[in-house]
């Protein structure tokens, strides 16, 4: 071993108080950015789980019919002064088939799912509420929405007389599986069939959502052989937004993405991203400060042993390396402990955050690469903490040192 | 004169020049110590010996005079030169804060080989040994520094100081801290290290006593050598 490093260790192991102290709060630092880190990741995985099992990544849709200004002519006619929107038509989108087979050939998109959608009551005795319909091709669809995960209770095979509906809704109407139920639109009725119940994992979706075949909603909504909706996944959830720019400018479509649906969710978990940055960054910063701190100590009280060392022909790169590798060596210990900590704290954390139902809020994990990114970072923090009480070790006179 | 291990010539140290306060503390020392010469250094507190023994272990740097160590100019060498040279020429001894408290005695013996060289190897340890032995402390070389009494340390450092066997030991009032049996010893064993391997060696003192039995005695007055 190189004596820059038996004199760190030496110097350390002396200094017992000192750096079981240093470490220790290094150690707490570390642990509450990685338990942090880990709560956060866990967090959001779970948020985009809930969020994104229950949407497409991308819908696309026919562009609103919008009121075109009339233009003065020249002739002293005056034009429009007022727009009024057109009344909308059954958003229908045309040659649907051929868009869906385009979409189909892109490598950036890998499922593709027409859908019919459109608002509906569902009438039982007197009450009647508001839902939404959605009519779905089972294959296509659940390669998107996976509903089978989100049975309750019945099944998710469909045929042209059933439904599934949503968790709230049958409970607010009393119904169970094997219940009727008639749903009315503004063209026309059907009765159906319960054949499953599904959570959607909000309480808005589980209020509203029915489903029922395509054929069943083209019935329905009065829109036979067309669809008003192309549902779209993409491989990465981050892309969707690009790769919707795209596809409305091949397919003249409106394409919505997901993160511009959800725009508020995306904000505020970037608010909290950036939260959580400061937090470490100060954290960060406090532990480099308790480091430097008991280090400027120590080659105070150090100087003697300093001055010693340089008599006896040490030159000021070993002094300064001694001391830069203490600092080192309390960053990775205190890493290696606060890793341990942060693991502890996972442990508790997962019997004490539970649902009322007694399963995990959410899977809270800490990466091997996030152990070994705080490892390498505390370590780096402990060796720039370092610097200026080293460079003041190495600038120490023998001659000053030794004195008195 | 080739075989002079230190040569001092026209030596001055002043403090704080260029300002109303500058004093000089050494008025143009010259001093000569042949190779494995014995040299007692006396005088009063604030003559200047600590001075004069920093200028000459290459810890500080003299205002105007020469210094040649080993034959060798100082006044040429840089910092890093003069580190070098300080570890291979010269080795201390030093009234207090003998040794590093955090390492044993034979660490501590084996310090300047380890400086120098950069890792320990079981050459330096039986190297380390050896002057331990030499000293008489073999059997407490596991021992951390802190827990020898006062004339062991001395012993230690005494041993450390000849680790890269120096032409010069520079030892600071070595015996200052000690009882009189200890300082007896001490100074024994410098005498014999000195006579067995040529070493010379420049010895601060107070004791009368003691530098009577050098083979020469320099005495420091007011900055100036007496006599």
């Amino acid at each position: 071993m190189p004596f820059e490093w038996i004199a760190a260790i030496r110097f350390l192991r002396e200094g017992r108080m000192q750096s079981l102290f240093i470490i220790v709060a290094a150690a707490i630092g570390v642990a509450v950015i990685v338990f942090m880190s880990a709560l956060l990741t866990g967090m959001q995985a779970n948020l985009f789980r809930r969020v994104l099992s229950s949407q497409p990544h991308i819908v696309l849709e026919r562009p609103k019919d919008a009121a075109r200004a009339l233009r003065p002519d020249g002739n002293g006619q005056a034009g429009a002064a007022i727009l009024q929107t057109p009344l909308q038509h059954p958003n229908v989108i045309d040659q649907w088939q051929k868009v869906r087979d385009e979409m189909r050939l892109r490598s950036d998109i890998v499922a593709v799912a027409p859908t019919v959608s459109g608002p509906a009551f569902v009438v039982r005795g007197a009450t009647s509420q508001s839902v939404s319909v959605t009519g779905i091709d089972p294959e296509q669809y659940f390669r998107i929405v996976p509903l089978p995960e989100k049975i309750v209770a019945g099944t998710y095979r469909m045929s042209t007389t059933d439904v599934l509906v949503g968790q709230t809704l049958a409970s607010e109407l009393g119904v169970y599986l094997g219940d009727k139920l008639r749903l009315q639109a503004a063209s026309g009725t059907v009765i159906l069939d319960i054949a499953g119940i599904v959570d959607l994992g909000s309480r808005g979706a589980n209020q509203r959502a029915v489903y029922v075949l395509l054929a069943t909603a083209q019935n329905l909504l009065h829109l036979t052989g067309g669809v008003s909706s192309i549902n779209l996944t993409v491989p990465d959830p981050f892309d969707a937004e690009t790769v919707a720019r795209s596809v409305a400018g091949q397919t003249g479509l409106e394409a919505m993405s997901w993160i511009a649906a959800n725009n508020q969710f995306f904000l505020g978990m970037n608010a909290q991203k950036f939260t959580s940055e400061l937090i470490r960054i100060f954290v960060g910063l406090s532990v480099a400060a308790g480091i430097a701190s008991v280090l400027v100590v120590s080659v105070v009280q150090r100087s003697k042993e300093i001055g010693i060392l340089r008599a006896m022909g040490g030159s000021r790169g070993q002094i300064m390396r001694v001391f830069l590798l203490q600092g080192a060596i309390v960053g990775l210990l205190g890493s290696l402990a606060g890793s341990a900590m942060a693991t502890l704290l996972v442990l508790i954390w997962r019997l004490a955050a539970r649902n009322p139902d007694g399963t995990p809020m959410f899977v809270l994990q800490i990466s091997p690469s996030l152990y070994l990114l705080a490892a390498l970072v505390a370590t780096l923090t402990g060796l720039v903490a370092a610097v200026t009480p080293a460079l003041r070790a190495a600038k120490m006179q023998p001659v000053e040192a030794i004195r008195g | 004169m080739a075989e002079d291990v230190l040569r001092v010539e026209g030596v001055t140290k002043s403090y704080g020049l260029g300002t109303p306060a500058a004093t000089e503390v050494l008025h143009g020392i010259d001093l000569r110590l042949a190779r494995g010469e014995f040299v007692a250094l006396m005088g009063p507190s604030g003559s200047g010996k600590s001075t004069l023994l920093n200028i000459i272990g290459l810890l500080d740097r003299p205002s105007s005079g020469k210094l040649f160590i080993d034959g060798r100019n100082t006044a040429t060498l840089d910092d890093d030169a003069l580190t070098r040279l300080r570890g291979h020429s010269i080795g201390f001894v030093f009234q207090y804060h003998y040794l590093i408290p955090a390492f044993t005695a034979l660490e501590n013996v084996m310090m300047p080989e380890l400086l120098a060289r950069g890792r320990p190897d079981a050459a330096m340890r039986a190297h380390a040994l050896q002057l331990l032995e030499h000293v008489g402390l073999a059997q407490w070389r596991d021992n951390l520094a802190n827990n020898l009494s006062g004339g062991q340390q001395q012993r230690v450092a005494i041993a450390r100081a000849l680790a890269l066997q120096p032409p010069l030991v520079l030892a600071d009032e070595p015996t200052g801290n000690l009882d009189t049996q200890s300082a007896a010893a001490v100074f024994a064993l410098m005498r014999r290290v000195s006579a067995e391997s040529g070493t010379a060696f420049l010895f601060v003192t107070h004791n009368l006593a003691l530098a009577q039995r050098c083979d020469r005695i320099v005495e420091l007055v007011d900055g100036r050598i007496a006599g």
